[in-house]
């Protein structure tokens, strides 16, 4: 089943002497259960697609750790940090929004949003996010240069691996070791800092001052990146992510993705400078597509789940047939629809407009038209009314019949109001509190805090009452912005 | 991963297997997952560990306490201990201000309504009922009728000495047993029900007879004025309810108000100054005065002989 090849590369100057084994280690045909991990040793390659890469792992690099670091001025007494999920104070900031925890549905909408933005762009460009985008592939690139960095190119690093233990070898290995290390423990670092004032935090952490909590979470992810980026890498792909699995079942044969050309390349087979290009394939079977590949495969197997589609083999396979003169694409972005036309010698087709694709744009534009609406119309005030279980009303002295609420007031704005309640819907109906002062219309003066939940007992007494159950309403009135709340609820009367 | 193994190896799978044969079927000795084999090892180091750190082995006299001292039960009396000292602060407070002072400072008001309410619920709910809903014989606290008092003051002094209780100040009144113990005829008594029922706005729904009710007046002038008033209104000094209204102690109808004419009962409340500390009869004040009915506090003190006074005629709790 194990089929290894080695070959010499008679192209390159630098390996022209060096015989590799050049092997798709991670294939389907090469993974046997319970072995041990293989390791891939990918080649740096040059060209766009490593450009683009590099680009993305900047940017996304760049936008985890110093998004904390966001100071946005709030109103006195609120946390002036832009992105910030406080657990204690049970609020998630994000630049001019602020989320309570009943408000988990924009979250919701956001994964929605999230997920079909990837179905989305699966459909139409196959796996871009596992190729640029996912945690796994920018840390895993970002461990592999490091690697790369200390160790070398892909031939002094299985030169290294192979040679018995000197002090160099030792010194490469935990001086990468270390440097993983520290990126992972920057990672976790950077992760709490989502959850709390940075600039605190940071000083905290140094001083010992930080919770257990802090430390504990800095600890896991260091773990965790240490592990997934610098030793599991392409196994989490293989076997822990779910999905490339998904994925069979959100592109369909028109989606573009990275595919070998088989009509042009093959038969495949070595070429000698000067021999002829006439019945044969364009493929030399240089085998630089394997060697730069991160994931361990070969492209020229097919589609795989292995893939993620990060496109270095286009940029390798580009720059061998830009030696042998040959025309690029020979791997490139394209549908397996057209691989399979090129194969019967139709010309291909490029249709961006399917069913699919189609479906997917409409329900991001609904749910995120949805989102848009509920969330220029987010209301800022509202209020509970909590009727008294038990009693569930009391009979006065002079024959009227009272009942008792728990209203909560929900101002979710950094200032404090000054509101006013009244209950309408049943006639002679006298609302009361303990320590709240009337206005001159019978209705209760409220002073409801800043962003916060304010809660007070409140009775409300009528003679009026005819049935055992009567709906009445409590409506709640900003005067200086004409802003109102209602809130329905249920006056019970009875017999003694 | 493939060992040489003198069982055999399966020639369908390639795997080892165990040399045990059932009827021709022989056993895989298919190995387990990595992943899950070291963390099964990881496991066991773990528990040695834990064995030496924490509580693990019983012994004959008890159980090894391992080397970290950890107890659930110390750990308990270690957080009841610090919840103590850090609310004592705030019953400091509570003992030392007035109830002006209290209810002006809505931290410390609600500091002892919620101490209240857990003291109430473990002390008082099994006779008032939650939220002070009352029973037959027990007083509904919610409401705005009071035998002994609604304001602040006359409901810690209830509390602090109970009603009919072993305190040598405790509140007392005793209503006779007009029936039981002979003191009326069934018919006077029936008369005087239904004069009662004349007096009480439950005349509506009871619609006592006229005649009767006439006949009951007379003896209603001689038995029960002294302590109820002339109109029915009650004497709060006295322990004595209105009858006026339509609230009853125990029951409105006209069988139930004739019974207790019978029986002249009368409940009994423990007096909890023994029970319960100063400050947390004051907080149970302060929740039982919020259920609803508490009363501001009078100016002048009620005169004793004012019978008629009646009871302040407002619907909505009362703002000290």
């Amino acid at each position: 089943m194990n089929q290894k090849t080695t070959l010499i590369d008679r192209r390159n100057a630098d390996h022209a002497s060096i015989s590799i084994d050049v092997e798709a280690v991670n294939s389907k045909a090469a993974r046997e259960l319970y072995k041990k991990r293989t390791p891939i040793y990918p080649k740096i390659s040059g060209g766009p697609f490593r450009t683009l890469k590099w680009g993305a792992m900047v940017v996304l690099l760049a936008i985890y750790y110093l998004t904390p670091w966001i100071r946005w001025d709030r109103n006195e007494g609120a946390p002036d940090q832009a992105v910030l999920i406080d657990f204690e104070g049970r609020r998630f900031y994000f630049f001019f929004l602020e989320l309570w925890p009943q408000e988990i549905y924009y979250i919701t909408g956001l994964l929605i949003l999230a997920a079909v933005g990837i179905f989305l762009s699966s459909a139409l460009f196959g796996r871009v996010w596992c190729g640029y985008a996912c945690p796994q592939t920018v840390w895993t690139d970002l461990y592999i240069h490091v690697e790369r960095w200390i160790e070398g190119d892909r031939i002094a690093r299985m030169r290294l691996d192979k040679a018995p233990l000197s002090l160099d070898k030792a010194r490469k290995k935990i001086s990468k070791h270390a440097l993983w290390i520290t990126i992972a423990a920057l990672t976790g670092g950077a992760w709490v800092f989502y959850f709390g004032d940075a600039p605190t935090l940071m000083r905290e952490i140094f001083t010992g001052q930080a919770s257990l909590a802090v430390y504990l979470f800095i600890g896991i992810l260091t773990f965790t990146t240490y592990a997934l980026a610098g030793t599991m890498r392409e196994q989490v792909c293989t076997y822990l992510c779910p999905w490339p699995r998904i994925q069979a079942a959100m592109t369909d044969r028109h989606a573009l993705s990275v595919t070998y050309k088989v009509a042009r390349g093959e038969p495949r087979g070595a070429h000698k400078k000067g021999d002829s290009w006439d019945d044969r394939g364009d493929c030399i079977d240089c085998r630089q597509c394997v060697a730069v590949c991160p994931q361990g495969i070969d492209i020229r197997d097919g589609d795989q789940l292995e893939c993620i589609n990060c496109a270095l083999c286009i940029d390798a396979c580009d720059a061998v047939m830009e030696k042998v003169d040959r025309p690029k694409g020979l791997i490139a972005y394209d549908s397996y629809e057209n691989v399979a036309r090129a194969v019967r010698g139709e010309a291909p087709v490029y249709t961006f407009l399917r069913p699919r694709t189609v479906l997917y744009a409409s329900v991001l534009v609904i749910v995120g038209a949805i989102m848009l609406y509920a969330l220029v119309n987010r209301t800022t005030l509202s209020l509970d009314a909590m009727r008294d279980r038990s009693p569930p009303f009391v009979r006065l002295s002079d024959g009227g019949i009272r009942n008792g609420y728990m209203i909560r007031v929900i101002n979710k704005e950094p200032r404090v109001r000054t509101l006013e309640l009244r209950v309408a819907g049943l006639r002679d109906a006298q609302i009361s509190a303990m320590a709240l002062p009337s206005t001159i219309d019978g209705g209760l003066i409220v002073t409801a805090r800043a962003d916060n939940v304010t809660s007070m007992r409140i009775y409300v007494a009528s003679d009026a009452a005819n049935e055992r159950s009567n709906p009445i309403t409590f409506v709640l009135t900003e005067r200086s912005t004409g802003k109102t709340a209602e809130r329905r609820a249920i006056f019970m009367a009875g017999t003694p | 991963m493939t060992t040489p193994d003198k069982n055999g190896v399966d020639d369908f799978t390639g795997t080892s297997t165990t040399g045990d044969e059932w009827d021709g079927i022989r056993e895989l000795d298919t190995p387990l997952p990595r992943w899950w084999l070291y963390l099964f090892y990881a496991c066991i180091a773990v528990a040695m560990v834990y064995w030496v750190l924490m509580p693990a082995w019983p012994t004959p006299n008890g159980y090894t306490p391992g080397i970290l001292g950890f107890s659930d039960r110390a750990n308990v009396a270690a957080d009841i201990k610090s919840l103590q000292a850090a609310r004592r602060p705030s019953f400091e407070r509570l003992n030392a201000a007035s109830y002006d002072e209290i209810v002006a400072d809505p931290q410390l008001a609600e500091f002892a309504r919620a101490a209240g309410e857990t003291t109430f619920g473990d002390n008082c709910r099994t006779c008032h009922g939650a939220g002070g809903a009352g029973a037959p014989g027990y007083p509904n606290l919610a409401d705005d009728v009071w035998i002994w008092g609604g304001t602040l003051k006359e409901i810690e002094h209830t509390l602090r000495v109970g009603i009919r209780s072993t305190h040598e100040d405790t509140r007392m009144s005793v209503m006779p047993a007009y029936g039981r113990d002979g003191l009326m005829s069934a018919k006077d008594i029936g008369d005087v029900t239904e004069y009662v029922l004349t007096l009480s706005t439950a005349r509506d729904r009871e619609k006592p007879q006229a005649t009767a009710a006439a006949r009951g007046a007379a003896i209603f002038q001689q038995q029960c004025v002294a302590c109820h008033g002339a109109s029915g209104a009650g004497d709060r000094s006295l322990g004595a309810p209105s009858l006026t209204d339509d609230v009853w102690l125990y029951g409105g109808s006209r069988e139930e108000v004739r019974k207790q004419i019978e029986l002249g009962r009368g409940g009994v409340m423990p007096m909890w100054e023994t029970r319960l500390d100063p400050a947390m009869i004051r907080a149970l004040a302060i929740y039982v005065y919020g259920l609803g009915g508490g009363e501001a506090e009078v100016a002048e003190p009620v005169s004793p002989t004012a019978t008629d006074a009646s009871p302040p005629a407002t619907r909505a709790p009362a703002t000290p």
